[in-house]
């Protein structure tokens, strides 16, 4: 594992030595990997090797089971895979992905984009400001902000009272559609400075081109400048399908997953079961499963990387 | 976690000028339609931070927003106490600053075999920490907490900031990898041949060359530590040891009777090093170059 590859050396090329000699210089070029690795093996590592673990015991939150929990096998998985409730939780799960990441961050974010390209300068750098200050505030305060901006007395009903339309409490009734809406707010600035930087990178004789080609606007974004960015587009949308998948905060403020289980999505789930139910083995196995989504996705995302560098 | 840190680079992007298009025909309707597009959205997304700042500063605050009749300072006062915001503050920058000076310095260590030799276990050794740096660790506090019970570190500030840097670790060794490759190598070869070791050679030449590009790394660790609430809202169970984020959520978390004016203050406040130090990075420390860094495979 730790030897050199044949081609030798990139920067200084190592000169015939003894053997033990240059197992020697190996292992001193390799040392400097040791603090990273032990980190990530204790606390990365160790998280996942305990949460696989976990998943198969009875571990409570508190009393006796909290010390000396059992192995009861697949029982968690088995009561998993017979809960309404988990199969819920997915389904939110991937509308909320779907909803707020996939298609709201993603379409406004680009559109912004292609809107900042040919803005002026002045309404250009306000609305830039204002769209990555909602995404610079710690994920707890834009919670606080748009709960505040949701709630019965709050400012979206206000605004409603002023046209005359009464308002609904809208985390209440539509809990899943104000935290879709609230993620949208907060995330969209990612996937916008993604796409600004994209659209820079489009050489500018390509639409020019296209234009004295007699293209119109839609149909030089359509077969010029997507096509362009589409491996901008293909590494934001797996980004921001992983950021969404744990988002976890901005629910737990806005409605604990509530009322009842309607907006629990897989973070909050977990949460849920392990500390408000006590059974931390259940919230362990829930947590597994997650890692597992989140592990399919890391595999295509690499890919996906990988397929792109042998492309250029 | 991914979040986090690609993007806080990428953000840096923002202050570079736009190439604009050229003069097309249409192109004076598209750009108005543009700017009155930009213009919605803008008002949009300024409502609920318009209610923040305004709020913190309305005797009669609520969850409206209004412009106030008068102005007071009086939620600062307030929540202005060493149990409220003092000490947690203290504490958050306690976390933070560990996080990110335990990320940086692991990662430039780590960083330097991976950009300098050729190790044939380099490039798997690659793929893993990014495939690390997609998995929700910081989505998957139960396990975590049970094992932070089993190992007897629950409640400790310590294993808290060591988990952060943990987390962000992935992300920082991708990003200064990226960064150390822009560094020359011919710059060594001299310090080399005069018998400068290894470290030497870290600490006089290349973490001084590559200064903006590890203030890159480290704030971007920093805000996400700072920013984060699950973590700490799991791993932290004394008030004595809880950051900000969590000692805010506590204090609000009972949402029947919420001082609004007091609760905008208290986010002001915890939010205000997040935006100076984002502006910061954005305007000094080069923007292409950090956005190629977060991206680039």
């Amino acid at each position: 594992m730790t030897t050199l590859a044949p081609e030798g050396v990139a920067a200084y090329p190592v000169p015939r030595r003894p053997r033990w000699l240059r197992g020697l210089r190996i292992v001193g070029r390799v040392l400097p990997l040791a603090p990273a690795v032990v980190i990530l093996l204790l606390f990365m590592a160790g998280p996942i090797i305990w949460a696989v673990y976990g998943s198969f015991t009875n571990t409570a939150l508190t009393g006796s089971n909290a010390r000396n929990p059992a192995w009861i096998g697949l029982d968690n998985y088995i009561k998993l895979f017979g809960d309404p409730t988990f199969f819920q939780s997915l389904r939110l799960t991937v509308l909320f992905v779907f909803a707020s990441a996939v298609v709201g961050q993603n379409v406004l974010g680009l559109g912004l984009a292609l809107a900042m390209a040919r803005a002026g300068k002045a309404v250009r750098a306000i609305a830039g400001t204002i769209v990555v200050t909602a995404w610079v505030l710690p994920e707890l305060v834009a919670a606080f902000a748009a709960y505040a901006y949701f709630t019965g007395n709050g400012t979206l009903n206000q605004m409603l009272g002023a046209l005359g339309v009464s308002g609904r409490n809208w985390l209440f009734d539509f809990p899943m559609a104000t935290v879709i809406l609230a993620n949208v707010w907060r995330g969209t600035a990612f996937s916008m400075l993604v796409y600004q930087a994209a659209l820079r990178s489009v050489p500018p004789e390509l639409t020019e081109a296209a234009s004295l080609d007699g293209a119109g606007t839609r149909q030089s974004l359509l077969y010029v400048t997507l096509p362009v960015i589409r491996s901008s587009i293909a590494t934001n949308l797996m980004l921001t399908t992983l950021q969404t998948l744990s988002v976890f905060t901005l629910i737990l403020v806005m409605t604990s997953g509530g009322p009842g289980f309607k907006s629990s999505t897989l973070p909050v789930f977990a949460y849920q079961e392990a500390f408000k139910f006590g059974d931390i083995g259940y919230g362990t196995a829930i947590a597994t499963v997650m890692l597992l989504i989140g592990a399919v996705f890391a595999v295509a995302y690499i890919r996906l990387l990988g397929l792109e560098r042998e492309r250029t | 976690m991914t979040q986090r840190l690609t993007s806080q680079t990428l953000g840096l992007a923002a202050s570079r000028p736009d190439r604009a298009g050229p003069p097309t025909v249409g192109g004076r309707r598209i750009s108005s339609l543009a700017n009155v597009v930009l213009a919605m959205v803008a008002v949009v997304f300024l409502l609920p931070l318009a209610w923040l700042l305004l709020a913190a500063v309305d005797p009669a605050a609520s969850s409206r927003t209004q412009v106030p009749e008068t102005l007071t300072l009086d939620h600062f006062s307030a929540v202005l106490t060493t149990e409220l915001t003092l000490r947690p503050l203290t504490n958050s920058l306690l976390l933070s600053t560990v996080a990110g000076t335990v990320t940086v310095v692991a990662s430039v260590l780590a960083a330097y075999p991976l950009s300098r030799y050729r190790l044939r276990f380099g490039k798997h050794f690659l793929y893993t920490v990014l495939f690390g740096t997609s998995l929700p660790i910081t989505a998957i506090m139960v396990p975590v907490y049970s094992l932070a019970v089993r190992a007897g570190v629950l409640d400790s500030l310590a294993a808290t900031s060591l988990f952060m840097a943990g987390a962000s670790l992935p992300i920082a060794i991708w990003m200064t990898k990226n960064f150390m490759d822009a560094v020359p190598v011919s710059l060594e070869e001299a310090a080399r041949v005069d018998g400068a070791t290894l470290l030497d050679r870290i600490r006089y030449i290349i973490v001084p060359l590559m200064r903006p590009g590890l203030g890159v790394v480290f704030t971007f660790v920093f805000v996400q530590a700072w920013g984060n609430f699950f973590v700490p809202f799991v791993l932290l169970l004394s008030p004595r040891k809880q950051p900000a984020a969590v000692t805010i959520f506590t204090f609000f978390g009972q949402f029947g009777t919420v001082a609004y004016g007091q609760l905008a203050a208290f986010s002001l406040i915890y939010t205000v090093p997040v935006i100076a130090l984002y502006a910061v990075v954005s305007r000094g420390l080069g923007g292409s170059f950090a956005v190629s860094s977060g991206m680039k495979g």
